[in-house]
């Protein structure tokens, strides 16, 4: 097979997944963007088949159509809940393979000399320290995700300056590598070594309500770690590929960011919710105020007798499953010819647009569902605000408290309706951890419960 | 706590303290209550639904003012006709009477409860704070007697409040003016828009321009500038030229309208005269005129506290009782407001008067005997601007804040990443091989297109994005495959596997999720 043949399936598989981030950018078109991106990854896998070894072709089918099957189960099982972590863990994939890829290519049989060989080194060096950063760190955000560790930051004294230490220690092992002549695997591991390391403290020090900005920073590094991979390999697919997941990955963060109004930096940093304004946040709020609470009856018979209402979902409709049962009691409003409309905040859940995905699951209609910039104008227009299981989202504080550590967030102004009913298993704080205001305000009535539970309720008194 | 509630005596009175869906709440928390027979019987709750709401039926009055360590009541305490007795003598040491008293108006009543010993707490002397809004039954009142005056002008008006056009013929909307747009102002106006009235307010606060508009009405000004913004939520008395202006402009409405709901009223003063003789006389014939300032002389030259009347084809309503006039609601809603206040003032069961509390403090007018009202502390706390209901919130300052620490933290993580980048720049244009230099252009250029591609994507895609994305990335399977030889077989296998999974996984994901979305 002519090496020529091979460069245009690679330029055509190039193309197909430009198309294929580009089929994403609207529904019309997003499924068959999506095949764009499976054809894409055909032409390419195809064609390095065609250039591969012929003694271990066998050994390759066998191991795709393993890791197929995997991937099929996983992509099948998965509850559109569960989405984040699926994400998370499939990051950590694409981390680890980049490390592998990085270390075998050293271990090749080299024919380069002086400056390509040195360049080549600094490329594997490099590359496998962004596969072990994102390796361990998704694996870290996916047990984070799952709760199988406490959202919580883990922080504690001289944490960034032990991060500059390990960046430094990892540079040096990187140069040793670069440089030495002999133990070079042995550098080569260290590098990998200090950097799994690294991302776990890394990741271990972002709160819980910051993961979606980490999740899309671990999906920008494992593009690009394939980026790295690329170069080291020569390879220009691996190269465009990894530059736009990597790419991508970036701007999806920096959304993120902007959707919390924090800096880029200062997530990465983390630390996030532990901010020493908590503490006068919540006194501030608890001297003496009550919220309300309302009832199932009370809630049916203001939704029943509104004219606009605006559903605020949160990541406790994530957790309660509570979407199929919105859905429900949307139709049925919609029904009395009443408008339902449906609030997402940027930052909402645990990933991007995880919102949007599981009021798609419960086959909500998605044109009405909007966008934070274009509803908030319309609060003052509704008469009933269902807000559930969201906190931070919807936290007045964020607006007019210069003390609270979410101030100056973009935030869903939902106490400009009529009435807002907050669905809330109790008076705890959020993810961030800071004491929600909006629960004491008079318009605002907590209807306390499983959101899933207490919504059956509401949908059977609304019948 | 012991809560007795009995029945009004006051003539005319068909409100009952509290409703028997409260009384429930009340013994849910731990309170017993005591209700006169047939105390509710006017407002429509019946003795049994207090027995089935876990209340105790007592024959006689006297008992449940005897046992009962709150009394519950609307009207201030007075002379029993038929028995002769004062209600205010049956109060004593150990009980609390809880109650609208019109304290500033009704000294002598309050040197009446002080001399039995007991406490008395004027619910309509609560201060206009945020935290006290669920309590406030002058406000909860208010609101009733906007609608009923509303409906009231209905029931007397010769024809429909909606416009139509029918078959046969036009029917034009009747007008309604509303006078002071405070709590019943605001409630008339949505009542009369509801039935499809046009209507127009006028107030001498012009901050309430806002909620006039936001309840469907025409705000009226006038072109002279002063603000009527007085204490406690009330207007205040404004000076002569503003009067006058605002007398033309009354006038001149008056001449157009067929409907006028007035609300001015300044607390324990006399009422304002803001519709003349004259006005009255101008105005259409069958017009009508609600006066809710009729208890203290009213707004209306003409108007008589407490009747109906027909002046020269106008009608002049003056109740004082409008509230009473929906009993049902009223009660309703009084027993919510005097509930919250009991909720405010026991603590673990007992009731607690904590007299620094703002609230509490200014209520207590008879406390364990004594006297304790003081007007001049009420109208300190009320003189305090009631700003706290409605928060502005200002745009500028967090957009302010917003930039000056974007200045700070973005120009020097710039200029140290623009450096770094020009020197890598020359290093690699001195040492760097061709090869190099080729992947690093396609590498640029890949990224510009992923930026230039990725932002348009609607933030509703992010996930699936973030899905196909992943999936794309698993094109590193092919670093593996290259790698795979007969020497290295076990690292890139793992890589391939992994990587496998990765793309079918991510690719199906996604193709599931996409599924979903639909319009």
């Amino acid at each position: 097979m002519p090496e020529g043949i091979i460069t245009i399936a690679y330029i055509l598989s190039g193309a197909l997944f430009i198309l294929s981030l580009r089929g994403l950018s609207h529904q019309e078109t997003a499924q068959k963007g999506n095949f764009y991106g499976m054809l894409g990854m055909l032409i390419a896998i195809v064609a390095t088949f065609l250039t591969g070894n012929k003694s271990t072709l066998w050994i390759l089918i066998a191991v795709m159509l393993a890791g197929g099957g995997i991937g099929l189960v996983l992509a099948r099982r998965v509850a559109m809940t569960g989405m984040p972590e699926l994400i998370a863990i499939l990051h950590s994939f694409v981390g680890a393979s980049a490390v592998l890829v990085g270390i075998v290519s050293h271990m090749e049989v080299e024919t380069k000399i002086g400056s390509e060989l040195i360049i080549n080194q600094i490329e594997i060096a490099l590359g496998v320290f962004i596969g072990a950063y994102t390796f361990t760190g998704s694996i870290i955000a996916f047990l984070k995700l799952r709760g199988s560790i406490s959202g919580n930051p883990l922080t504690f004294h001289f944490r960034h300056q032990l991060n500059f230490i390990m960046v430094l220690a990892a540079f040096i092992c990187g140069f040793w590598f670069v440089s030495a002549y002999q133990q070079q695997l042995l550098a080569l591991l260290a590098v990998t070594i200090i950097a799994g390391v690294l991302g776990i403290l890394m990741i271990m020090a972002i709160g819980g309500a910051d993961m979606p900005v980490v999740v899309s920073m671990l999906n920008s590094y494992s593009g690009w770690a394939a980026a790295a991979a690329g170069f080291m390999l020569s390879n220009n697919l691996l190269i465009i590929t990894g530059a736009l997941v990597g790419s991508s990955g970036a701007i999806l963060s920096y959304i993120m960011c902007r959707g919390m109004n924090r800096s880029f930096i200062s997530v990465i940093a983390g630390g996030f919710g532990v901010d020493e304004g908590k503490l006068e946040v919540t006194e501030k709020y608890e001297n003496g105020d009550t919220v309300q609470s309302t009832s199932n009856e009370e809630t049916a018979e203001m939704l029943r007798n509104a004219k606009q209402i605006i559903v605020v979902p949160g990541y406790g409709m994530a957790v309660a499953q509570a979407q199929f049962i919105v859905h429900e009691i949307t139709d049925n409003l919609r029904n009395r010819n009443i408008n339902v409309k449906f609030a997402i905040h940027p930052v909402a859940g645990r990933l991007p647009g995880h919102m949007n995905v599981l009021l798609a699951e419960a086959n909500l209609p998605y044109d009405i569902v909007f966008e934070m910039d274009e509803i908030n104008s319309q609060f003052k227009n509704t008469d009933v605000v269902l807000v559930i299981g969201a906190n931070d989202i919807v936290n007045p504080g964020a607006l007019d408290d210069e003390n609270s550590p979410i101030y100056g967030m973009p935030v869903l102004e939902v106490w400009n309706a009529k009435t807002v009913i907050a669905l809330k298993r109790s008076m705890a704080t959020g993810y961030s951890g800071v004491g929600n205001p909006l629960y004491k305000r008079e318009n605002t009535w907590m209807l306390f419960g499983d959101a899933k539970e207490t919504l059956n309720k509401v949908s059977v008194l609304l019948k | 706590m012991i809560i007795g509630v009995v029945k009004e005596i006051h003539h005319g009175e068909r409100r009952v303290a509290m409703a028997p869906s409260v009384v429930k709440q009340c013994i849910k928390t731990g309170h017993s209550v005591l209700v006169e027979h047939g105390a509710g019987v006017i407002a429509n709750f019946t003795d049994e639904q207090y027995k089935d709401a876990g209340a105790q039926i007592l024959k006689k009055a006297e008992n449940v003012w005897k046992r009962a360590e709150i009394i519950l009541k609307i009207r201030p305490p007075i002379d029993n006709l038929e028995t002769g007795k004062h209600e205010a003598d049956f109060l004593h040491k150990d009980s609390c009477l809880i109650c609208m008293l019109n304290p500033g108006r009704n000294p002598k009543l309050l040197e009446k409860l002080a001399k039995t010993g007991g406490t008395a707490i004027a619910v309509d002397a609560i201060p206009r704070i945020s935290r006290a809004q669920s309590m406030d039954v002058l406000s909860s009142m208010a609101n009733i007697s906007g609608y009923r005056a509303v409906t009231e002008a209905a029931h007397n008006f010769g024809r429909l409040f909606t416009g139509q056009i029918t078959a046969a013929g036009k029917i034009p909307p009747a007008k309604v003016l509303v006078i002071g747009a405070g709590v019943a102002g605001l409630s008339a106006i949505g009542c009369a828009q509801s039935l499809g009235a046009i209507v127009r307010a006028f107030d001498t606060r012009t901050s309430v321009k806002q909620e006039v508009i936001s309840m469907g009405a025409e705000f009226l000004e006038i072109d002279y500038k002063e603000d009527g913004t007085g204490s406690g939520g009330y207007g205040k008395k404004m000076s002569k030229a503003f009067i006058e202006s605002e007398m033309n402009l009354i006038a001149e409405q008056a001449k157009e309208v067929n409907i006028i709901i007035t609300t001015a009223a300044i607390p324990g003063e006399k009422s304002p005269i803001l519709i003349t003789k004259e006005m009255v006389e101008s105005m259409i014939p069958g017009s009508i005129i609600v006066d809710l300032a009729a208890e203290g002389g009213g707004n209306c030259e003409m108007t008589k506290p407490g009747e109906f009347h027909l002046y020269k084809k106008v009608i002049i309503i003056g109740f004082t009782d409008l509230p009473s006039r929906l009993p049902t609601q009223a009660s309703q809603l009084y027993s919510n407001n005097t509930a919250k206040l009991i909720q405010h003032l026991c603590r673990e069961g007992n009731l607690i008067l904590d007299l620094n509390d703002e609230i509490t403090g200014a209520i207590t007018v008879v406390h364990n005997g004594n006297v304790i009202w003081d007007p001049l502390k009420q109208s300190s706390q009320a003189q305090k601007p009631i700003q706290s209901n409605r928060q502005e919130i200002s745009i500028d300052k967090p957009a302010k804040a917003k930039s000056t620490k974007n200045t700070i933290n973005t120009i020097w993580p710039k200029l140290s990443m623009l450096t770094m980048i020009i020197a890598l720049g020359v290093l690699i244009g001195f040492e760097g091989s061709s090869i190099l230099i080729s992947h690093l252009t396609v590498f640029v250029l890949a990224c510009f297109v992923g930026y230039m591609v990725i932002w348009n994507v609607t933030p509703s895609l992010h996930t699936p994005l973030m899905s196909v994305t992943n999936a794309i990335s698993g094109i590193i399977v092919i670093g593996g495959m290259i790698n795979l030889s007969e020497d290295q077989i076990l690292l890139p296998s793992i890589a391939v596997l992994i990587a496998t999974i990765n793309i079918v996984g991510g690719f199906l994901v996604t193709h599931r999720m996409l599924g979903m979305f639909r319009k």
